[in-house]
């Protein structure tokens, strides 16, 4: 039954439609099938490709040789228990406004998570823009505004643009618990590592945006594994994918571009001056992998009044990760999430022991949602 | 944002202009109360079983079986493009009755206002209540009024318990889907939701993007005349399309696979939800019935939803399955598929 003529339109956003067209991804899907003679373990490494993949089912496209693993590019999955029970802290206290993206309020700290707090009376908002947060700052010139500053060199430059305006107006009540990851370390230590399986890359497309791609042919290179720069939609993915497979199969390891019509090589040159301008490099812990040198961005000095982990002397807060969860060898697939112990078990989407396991599209989740249906299919 | 209806339109009878706004007094039972009855209430909803003020409606009772239901509504902005608070009380109890096969007959309205409402507000709920009422052929038959001091509410909430009449042969239950009926929808999903959180998170887009809110009395009934062996009719209400299909693969131990390109969902809509994060198959709706037909009848079924303007997008989306009992399975764009997992709680927007 076809949709009624006026709902068929594609409308300014052709995204939606032609690069999610259904003839085009089974032919490109039917190339990397006749391309691929051995097996392939390729990474893909933002959360938003990990999420298209589960959301469209690309993954039951390809063929068994093409083995997809879906990596630590998750902000949500990354970031650290103990900067999560410093935000716990933070937003219970009286007279703060905690501002976050959505999808953070459930992800569980060592005793419970956000919507908790705000069930408590704590003030907990979600918020699509670190700017949103600013503008509250502004009209509650009274509490104390405080934005959750997670994410990938992405949602960096929002959140740089947030802090430089507060400098710049002196506002003296908007701070930011800031806890940025960056892709290029992740991909070295996961790389670096002795247990590595991975023998190519997604780069994330909106990563490249902001920071281009000048960082990456030097880790292709030194690993000998192609990076293809990838967008979201499905035939962005499967294309980054052909291509990935197309240099495995030669024996080349370059780095291609396969989002041209987002991604230039310098990338967003403005921001990235930005971004160099409120931030500096720091090691940072990721969330069930470990500390990883340089792959974090903190403030600088100049804006250290804007951090709110000094501001309200949290950085005391050291907790540790669940013994029983393995959602560091999820992320760097060294396993599959059924082979943790707790899989299914003590952790499941209702009593998520690791951040994989609480957003939809987290592995662990993926894993568990298919893994029913299957057996169900099965019996 | 223009089509937004507007309040101050409603002008305040004389003997309520000494309160511009709701006082503690308006809910005290003593002048200021019987003032707010009188001058607001018993204009607006003009039914003479609520104008005896007895402690309860007498009415007259229908032959046959009764429906009975009740739902408390609570929306924040108060108004917003397409609709209000008021529509809302009207038409979601009218749809939870017509989801039975019942006809509305009568509602009740309870009101717990906030000291300082406006009393042009609640004045445009009210006669936003009245015109739903008439469009979906109610009487608003008994009413009560709280008020609760200024920070214990958002304004206005409202509760309205309704009663409607089935007739004799009608039996709808989620439980009796069975494998090979065919999934209808009758029409565009996810306008409400977005409507509301486009207005509260102050997003502009090219066109504004409109709720839904509708009574479903005529659809139901002409589903149920073109398709006398109709399974189950369900508002898509909180949780959306999806809540609503995976209830019933639980109820009836079935499987459900929806074919995602067959969904109706406008352009905005769907670029909206793209941009905040959401799937509009979780997305509200507030004036759109799944109905669950057997295959023969579906051809009727959808003509005749589609003849009614209300139904005009209306669509056949998925097929009912013995396969995987109790989920809900999309098929998608690509032609692969997946489980729709229901969020644990409300869907919350992602972050990239």
């Amino acid at each position: 039954m076809p949709q009624p003529r006026h709902l068929d339109r594609t409308g300014p956003v052709k995204y939606l439609t032609e690069f999610r067209d259904g003839a085009a991804a089974r032919a490109l899907a039917r190339e990397i099938r006749e391309t691929a003679t051995r097996r392939w373990p390729i990474m893909e490494v933002c959360g938003g490709q990990t999420h298209s993949i589960i959301r469209n089912g690309i993954d039951q496209l390809l063929p068994d040789e093409v083995e997809l693993i879906h990596g630590p590019g998750c902000p949500v999955c990354v970031t650290p228990l103990e900067v999560i029970d410093r935000a716990l802290a933070i937003a219970a206290r009286p007279g703060v406004i905690f501002c976050s993206f959505g999808d953070m309020l459930r992800v569980p700290g060592s005793a419970h998570d956000l919507f908790r707090v705000k069930s408590e009376g704590g003030d907990v908002r979600v918020v699509y823009s670190p700017l949103d947060a600013l503008a509250l700052a502004r009209q509650h010139p009274d509490r104390e505004v405080v934005f959750f500053g997670i994410g990938f060199e992405t949602t960096a430059p929002a959140n740089a643009m947030a802090v430089h305006l507060a400098r710049r107006e002196g506002l003296r009540n908007f701070s930011m618990l800031v806890s940025h990851v960056l892709v290029p370390p992740a991909i070295e230590a996961i790389m670096a590592a002795p247990r590595n399986r991975v023998r190519a890359f997604l780069a994330a497309g909106h990563v490249c945006c902001v920071m281009g791609w000048w960082q990456y042919p030097p880790l292709a290179e030194r690993f000998g594994a192609p990076i293809v720069v990838t967008g979201f939609e499905p035939l962005d993915i499967l294309e980054g994918i052909r291509r990935a497979v197309r240099q495995l199969e030669a024996g080349e390891a370059r780095v291609e571009n396969a989002y041209e019509r987002a991604v230039t090589f310098e990338g967003n040159r403005p921001a990235q001056r930005l971004l160099a301008e409120v931030f500096e490099p720091v090691d940072r812990a990721w969330r069930g992998i470990g500390v990883i040198p340089r792959s974090g961005w903190r403030l600088r000095d100049a804006y250290r009044d804007f951090d709110a982990e000094a501001r309200f002397d949290v950085g005391g807060i050291v907790t540790h990760e669940s013994a029983a969860c393995r959602a560091g060898d999820v992320l760097q697939g060294i396993i599959k999430p059924h082979e943790c112990a707790a899989f299914g078990t003590d952790c499941t989407p209702r009593t998520p022991l690791g951040a994989t396991m609480v957003s939809s599209e987290g592995a662990c989740a993926a894993y568990y949602n298919y893994g029913r249906l299957h057996q169900l299919q099965r019996a | 944002m223009t089509d937004i209806p507007d309040p101050s339109a409603w002008s305040c009878p004389l003997p309520l202009r000494d309160h511009p706004a709701v006082v503690m007094g308006h809910g005290g039972g003593g002048t200021l109360s019987a003032e707010l009855v009188e001058h607001l209430f018993l204009p607006a909803f003009d039914d003479p079983a609520l104008r005896l003020l007895h402690d309860a409606a007498v009415v007259e009772a229908p032959a046959g079986r009764l429906a009975l239901t009740t739902d408390s509504f609570v929306v924040r902005p108060l108004f917003f493009p397409g609709g209000s608070i008021g529509d809302l009380a009207i038409n979601g109890t009218v749809n939870d009755l017509a989801m039975v096969g019942a006809i509305p007959l009568y509602l009740t309205a309870g009101f717990v206002l906030e000291e300082g409402l406006p009393l042009a507000t609640l004045g445009g709920i009210v006669q936003r209540m009245r015109a739903a009422a008439r469009a979906a052929g109610v009487r608003i038959v008994a009413g009560d009024t709280k008020v609760v001091d200024r920070g214990h509410g958002d304004g206005c909430y409202i509760n309205t318990a309704g009663v409607g009449v089935v007739a004799p042969h009608v039996d709808l239950s989620p439980r009796h889907a069975r494998p090979g009926d065919r999934v209808l929808v009758s029409g565009t999903i996810g306008d409400h939701g977005t409507a509301i959180l486009s207005v509260r998170e102050g997003l502009e887009f090219e066109s504004v993007i409109t709720s839904d809110c509708a009574p479903l009395t005529g659809l139901a009934q002409a589903v149920l005349a073109a398709a006398p062996g109709t399974r189950v009719l369900r508002d898509a209400t909180r949780g959306g399309v999806a809540a609503v299909l995976t209830e019933i693969a639980q109820a009836a131990g079935v499987g459900v696979v929806l074919e995602e390109g067959a969904l109706p969902v406008r352009p905005e809509v769907r670029g909206a939800c793209e941009l905040l994060g959401l799937d509009p198959l979780f997305v509200a709706n507030e004036g759109k019935m799944v109905a669950i037909v057997p295959a023969a009848e579906a051809d009727a079924a959808l003509a005749a939803v589609r003849a009614d303007p209300l139904g005009r997008d209306a669509a056949v989306i998925g097929t009912v399955t013995a396969d995987h009992p109790g989920f809900l399975v999309a098929r998608t764009g690509i032609g692969a598929t997946r489980v729709v997992p229901l969020p644990l709680g409300e869907q919350l927007p992602r972050i990239c």
